[in-house]
């Protein structure tokens, strides 16, 4: 024989691999997950460089179901880190989030209210949600949706950023439960300045363990 | 008295005492903040309405601009 034979050999193992074993397991398994996260709703409290790309993960996974709330429109600066495409700028952050997101998976249902969110607006925004993602810029903004939720729905998970800025130092970031329907992702140490701004990598780390967390929760969940 | 403040024991001058006042007591300037006491949240309006008691537990997290 000459060694193409060894070669072909190979070829049909790979393909056998490739073909039979590990991806139609894993295929099965994925679309097990994403039928259970189809039925849930997700709010998005702030489509910025959290809430973007946060969403676009949950999205991904197969989260059925958001719930997006921000006031604000994409601008040329965003692009550094937030889940928004060049041709976007001008656009609703809200509309431009909600066409990534029904990009990616077109049957998704997207709900979005062009609106700065307060104590007053909060509860009725995201009435009916499973999770709600706490993805503002400001600290007193975090505060105030912490106490709203906390006190309008206790029963709610409300997952939380905090401490984002700068490049580096991944292992500081990490994911605490406060209690039973808090939680807190980031460094809690780090905070947004001229010489620590927000990049791509720790701000996406962040958002993505806000999602993996949202992951946690709803696939704990009893099935309703 | 004693209270645990985010996992150590602390000595405060005084016995029962607002919220407020053990924010002054300990220097606490950093602003954005929430706290817990025995597990509960504490909004801010109420700081000066709450008491901290002798042994109580108190759990300050610390909120970061960015997002």
């Amino acid at each position: 024989m000459g060694p193409w034979f060894g070669h072909d050999v190979f070829k049909v193992l790979i393909f056998a691999v490739n073909t039979h074993e590990k991806p139609k397991k894993f295929l099965m398994k994925i679309r097990e997950i994403e039928n259970r996260l189809k039925k849930f709703r997700v709010g998005i409290a702030g489509a910025g460089g959290l809430g973007s790309n946060c969403a676009a993960a949950l999205a991904r996974a197969g989260v059925g179901s958001f719930v997006i709330a921000d006031f604000d429109i994409v601008d040329d600066s965003n692009l550094s880190r937030q889940y928004y495409f060049s041709r976007q700028v001008g656009m609703l952050k809200t509309e431009a989030l909600k066409e990534n997101l029904i990009a990616i998976r077109p049957g998704l249902e997207v709900t979005v209210h062009n609106r700065r969110l307060d104590v007053t607006n909060i509860p009725s925004v995201f009435q009916g949600c499973d999770v709600i993602v706490e993805a503002f810029d400001s600290a007193e903004m975090k505060e105030m949706i912490i106490e709203t939720v906390c006190r309008v729905y206790p029963e709610t998970p409300l997952v939380v950023g905090s401490g984002l800025a700068g490049w580096g130092m991944t292992d500081l970031l990490k994911c605490r439960q406060i209690d039973r329907h808090l939680f807190i992702c980031g460094d809690e140490t780090s905070e947004t300045s001229d010489e620590m701004p927000p990049l791509a990598p720790r701000v996406g780390i962040v958002a993505n363990m806000q999602a993996n967390t949202v992951l946690e929760i709803l696939l704990n969940k009893p099935a309703s | 008295m004693k209270i645990i403040l985010n996992n150590r024991e602390e000595e405060l001058t005084g016995e029962r005492m607002t919220i407020t006042r053990m924010l002054e007591l300990k220097k606490f300037t950093f602003r954005m903040r929430i706290i817990r006491v025995n597990g509960k949240l504490i909004p801010r309006d109420e700081y000066d309405s709450t008491m901290v008691n002798n042994g109580d537990n108190i759990e300050m997290i610390y909120l970061m601009s960015g997002g």
